[in-house]
């Protein structure tokens, strides 16, 4: 909130150049143009080849692989403890795997700078499953945070997009000035989605957006993910154990299960998978192949 | 035990660097300033008042068996400015300010708000650790100027009304035997004794493990870390560098 380095102001446009002497007019050919043109950019947005992950004896993530297309909502259902979150925060470089490859438009992240790392998280917004809002800040300075220090962009300037991102989320100005301790639990999700939307990035990240919700706001919250994804036409990757959520903002849905992802297929045929584990998992049955590690009496 | 100290030494590497990469958030710094200087004075004052009494105390019966109680004022002073002074007023800001900055981070950490910080490209060591790092070892100097200057203060006090000293022979003794050496000496101990506070507060919080009872580990360990670095710290620097 300390830095208010102005945007830097871009080059004025170049003058063309002055006739050349005596007069003499050049044929015209047709000028170079001076900015190359952008590459085309890959149709998979972030792919994870062979990912790997232990905590000391314990394989969270055991070969994991998975293509996110760009522009689409990826969700990756799966039990508690089976690698989901741990492969979040690898691709946000919160986690370092063990072994194997993260492309982001066709560039390894693994092992990159932390400078790299920064710039690229420039383009990644995150939704936290229990919203992570600072408390020692106000609601729009939480909104506005990623565009003043990841930005650099002037306090001011940063303040009205905040309060435009908490419009698009159906919240009033007046809460923009409240701490997010004074707010419900799903006014805080909505916060922490203003504040993943704000930059307008690139892909976004959901972990368990539904989680701990009433029926009637999880739903509130599965509309606007939709439509704020919609409208900045982002990749998505959410994470969730809620089918009615992942049928209602997944245009892909992969299942992952002791740390592979065991089936993928698009979120209309999650019900016909003729997977067993998915079947068991969509239909939340005690019996099938997944078997949880439970002492019985 | 191995680990534990090549991440505090690659924690403490990452801390000091970025205290000096730019950029610098001077408000964060200032604002920690409050929290660590400003909002422990009392507790440092009081700190001081006490043992500066007791140790003119002391030192008066001490000093009646071989005739020295006149030197009362002089070994208050030079108790206070070179020992107890940093050293307490270290200990008790170690016991506030270390826990405050271990349970802060850890319930960041916990609640995924540092996770938040990193995917805002926001780098938790700029923002979080180096501001309370800087204002620590900015603060814990003026914070023993202080106690410096309470606990003569408090030895004053009860040698004027308890040992009926004379005022002004007790002040006149007191800045006559002072010298810049012993009250230097204890401010750069001060400030070495900032930097463990904050960085143990931080090192225990940003580490922190899941849910409320890691966070209460943190704190502690951040505490007794933190006492027990002052108290080796102060042996090192006397021993090393303030025995002339």
């Amino acid at each position: 909130m300390d830095t208010e380095t102005p945007r830097k102001i871009p080059p004025p446009p170049r003058k063309p150049l002055p006739p050349p002497p005596g007069g003499v007019v050049q044929p015209a050919v047709p000028a170079a143009d001076p900015t190359p043109a952008p590459e085309p950019k890959s149709p998979i947005h972030i792919h994870l080849r062979d990912l790997h992950k232990s905590f000391g004896p314990k394989h969270v993530l055991n070969g994991l692989n998975l293509e996110v297309p760009r522009g689409e909502s990826v969700v990756i259902i799966g039990g508690s403890g089976t690698g989901k979150s741990v492969m979040l925060k690898c691709i946000l470089g919160i986690l370092v795997p063990d072994q194997g490859s993260i492309l982001v438009d066709d560039k390894e992240t693994v092992g990159q700078s932390a400078r790299a790392r920064e710039a690229m998280l420039r383009h990644f917004g995150m939704l936290f499953q229990g919203a992570a809002l600072f408390d020692s800040l106000s609601v729009w300075q939480n909104v506005a945070f990623g565009l003043i220090q990841g930005r650099k962009m002037r306090r001011d300037e940063a303040k009205d997009i905040a309060f435009t991102k908490l419009a698009q989320v159906g919240l009033g100005p007046e809460v923009g000035e409240l701490s997010p301790a004074e707010l419900s639990g799903g006014m805080q999700k909505r916060v922490g989605l203003a504040r993943a939307i704000a930059a307008d990035p690139d892909v976004i990240f959901f972990d368990e957006p539904t989680t701990g919700l009433d029926p009637i706001m999880a739903d509130v919250i599965n509309d606007l993910i939709v439509k704020c994804v919609k409208e900045i036409g982002a990749t998505a990757v959410s994470i969730t154990h809620d089918m009615a959520s992942a049928r209602k903002i997944a245009d892909k849905i992969a299942m992952i299960y002791k740390g592979e992802i065991i089936w993928e297929g698009p979120a209309d045929e999650v019900d016909n998978s003729g997977n067993d584990h998915v079947q068991q998992f969509i239909n939340g049955s005690a019996e099938g192949p997944i078997q949880m590690e439970v002492l019985k009496p | 035990m191995c680990a534990e100290i090549g991440r505090l030494a690659i924690f403490t590497r990452n801390s000091v660097w970025h205290c000096f990469a730019p950029p610098i958030y001077l408000r964060l710094i200032l604002q920690q300033m409050l929290r660590i200087g400003y909002n422990s004075l009392p507790v440092v004052g009081l700190t001081a008042f006490f043992t500066g009494g007791v140790l003119a105390l002391q030192i008066y019966i001490g000093g009646t068996r071989f005739n020295a109680e006149s030197l009362v004022s002089s070994i208050v002073a030079l108790g206070i400015t070179r020992e107890l002074g940093p050293v307490l007023a270290g200990l008790m800001v170690a016991g506030r300010v270390s826990a405050a900055i271990a349970a802060e981070l850890g319930t960041m950490r916990v609640t995924e708000q540092i996770d938040a910080l990193v995917t805002l490209s926001t780098n938790p060591f700029k923002y979080l650790v180096a501001p309370r790092i800087i204002a620590a070892v900015l603060c814990l100097p003026l914070l023993v100027a202080v106690a410096d200057t309470i606990g003569i203060m408090g030895g004053w006090i009860v040698g004027v009304k308890s040992l009926d000293f004379n005022s002004s022979v007790y002040i006149k003794n007191t800045v006559d035997f002072l010298e810049f050496g012993d009250i230097f000496s204890g401010l750069v101990k001060s400030a070495v004794f900032g930097f463990i506070i904050a960085l143990m507060g931080c090192y225990h919080g940003y580490n922190s493990g899941g849910g409320a009872q890691g966070v209460g580990k943190a704190t502690t360990n951040a505490v007794v870390s933190a006492s027990i670095l002052i108290l080796a710290a102060n042996y090192a620097l006397t021993s090393l560098l303030f025995t002339t």
